[in-house]
């Protein structure tokens, strides 16, 4: 495994951090979107959406039906690979190194460290820099941001609070982790080494968020977010491009939705085209109250 | 005249922000294009990296392929990276059956060339027409051009591996199109070279007003 760039012609190198990070970079402004099928994956990719997140029951339903929530099986991650020309994604149980392998050898284009799955390890995450395949991690505040950045995650989304179609969850941890980066703006030199004790991350990488003013890497929304106007505030909160989960295929008409989702996020700045495209949806999903959620129900607290 | 050009950056989706930045230091004027209206007021267009299939639908439900195209065809300069080479391209292999381009570059271009992310890497390629030694290129689920027509000039390829080759950027007139992400990497050779090709369309311009100005006078 190489960091470094390639340094004369005739050598390439894969997995590079700018490689994994720089695909990140190409999904901002879009909608990755939660497949079950291979015909989900066909009308997310009609939608417009930038990529598919390969599962084998939406958030919604795994907290319906509970149990022990894992990677999905490898026939049903190649199908939707096979049915789309998009970037295909897939969730790794938080701490499975060796679901991120299968994935790895599947050919995913990128591995969701996913809180939504039962984490297989109560301490520590994936040493994700070791990968060729790049990883997307949660994160509800700039520590727990930075501390998966560190360990390699070449992309970050808020946890939300999935399956709920409850956004409220997913704007607390957005503007947690931008407060972060703003505090860390005001900081001298001398602060900055308490901040990075009290963040519980790298003080290199606290003070590369200070001088850039934003994390090294992309910022995506995930978790409740199930209408345009929900999609459209993450991105005026500060998201960079968002997840919808259950958002899409649990509510009344998915193919209008997803579209509907797609064009808020490219237009979050301009209410004309919101209110356009959320008219006649059709029902959304119904929700969940996050506040009568018990602790062990929630997935947030996944990750450590 | 010597007024700064004013270049656009399409954005529906992909690094707008990084195409912006480094059209901004090279002294461009750079704004986002979404709009029609917008794109009406630009004096070249760059299409960034993103996704190919996301930008061609969001470009058509907004009434924006249709100007695209017109301004192509009136000569527009226009620099795409990677699913900007993929709007650019006449034809495409390897994507969807229905997906539309803004054509104007006589090439076929093949999606998703060198494979899927793990495949994507980074390398040197030497550019015509960039001086200074080869361009650090990072390629990401790139495209390649796999036939370019005869009014096509190949500007740089692939060296060594598997892909060994490959045309990786082309020029066609006032079009730019490059399967890698300058954009990413802090080299702004290639789009100093774009700005070159806007401002000498623009110094074109002005000499054919001024002769039509003299003309009726």
């Amino acid at each position: 495994m190489t960091e470094h760039s390639a340094s004369a012609p005739g050598t390439s190198t894969t997995g590079t951090m700018a490689v994994k990070r720089g695909m990140a970079e190409q999904l901002k402004g879009g909608v990755i979107m939660d497949v079950v099928t291979p015909e989900q994956a066909r009308i997310a990719e009609d939608a417009g959406a930038v990529a598919v997140m390969a599962l084998e029951r939406v958030p919604a339903d795994i907290r319906a039906q509970g149990g022990i929530a894992r990677m999905s099986d490898p026939d049903m991650v190649q199908d939707i690979i096979d049915a789309v020309s998009i970037p295909v994604m897939a969730k790794a149980r938080i701490g499975h190194f060796v679901e991120a392998q299968v994935l790895q050898s599947l050919g995913v284009d990128y591995i969701d460290e996913s809180e939504v799955l039962t984490p297989a390890d109560e301490a520590h995450h994936i040493a994700k820099s070791g990968f060729t395949v790049p990883f997307v991690c949660g994160a509800t505040d700039l520590g727990e941001a930075l501390r998966r950045i560190a360990e390699g995650a070449a992309m970050i989304r808020s946890k939300g609070e999935a399956g709920t179609g409850n956004v409220v969850e997913a704007v607390r941890h957005v503007r947690a982790i931008r407060a972060g980066i703003r505090r860390l703006g005001t900081l001298d030199e001398t602060e900055l080494f308490v901040a990075a004790k009290e963040l519980r991350a790298p003080h290199a990488l606290v003070a590369e968020v200070a001088r850039l003013g934003k994390l090294p890497v992309v910022l995506f929304t995930a978790g409740g977010i199930a209408t345009p106007a929900d999609a459209a505030m993450m991105m005026q909160l500060g998201a960079e491009g968002v997840f919808v989960g259950s958002g899409i295929f649990k509510s009344g008409d998915p193919a209008q939705r997803a579209a509907a989702i797609v064009e808020a996020t490219t237009f979050s700045d301009d209410p004309d085209v919101i209110a356009k495209v959320s008219r006649g949806l059709g029902e959304p999903m119904v929700g969940i109250d996050v506040a009568t959620l018990p602790d062990s129900q929630r997935y947030a607290t996944r990750g450590w | 005249m010597s007024r700064e050009p004013v270049v656009g950056v399409l954005a529906l989706q992909g690094d707008v922000r990084e195409h912006l930045a480094t059209l901004t230091e090279l002294g461009a004027e750079a704004v986002t294009v979404r709009r029609p209206e917008e794109l009406a007021e630009v004096d070249a267009l760059v299409v960034p990296g993103g996704e190919s299939t996301t930008m061609a639908r969001l470009a058509t439900r907004f009434g924006l392929l249709g100007p695209l195209r017109d301004a192509v065809a009136g000569g527009l300069p226009v620099y795409g990276s990677c699913a900007g080479m993929i709007m650019l391209a006449d034809r495409l292999l390897d994507a969807p059956a229905d997906q539309v381009t803004v054509g104007g570059l006589d090439v076929t271009v093949r999606r998703n060339a060198f494979g899927r992310q793990v495949d994507s890497f980074e390398s040197q390629v030497e550019i015509d027409g960039v001086a200074g030694g080869p361009v650090h290129a990072v390629f990401i689920r790139a495209p390649w051009v796999e036939q370019a027509g005869e009014g096509v000039q190949v500007l740089g390829r692939v060296v060594g591996g598997p892909a060994d080759g490959r045309i990786v950027a082309v020029r066609q007139g006032n079009l730019l199109a490059t399967s890698f992400h300058p954009e990413l990497t802090g080299d702004r050779r290639v789009h100093a070279l774009f700005v070159e090709i806007v401002r000498r369309h623009l110094a074109e311009q002005a000499g054919v007003d001024a002769g039509n100005e003299r003309g009726t006078s």
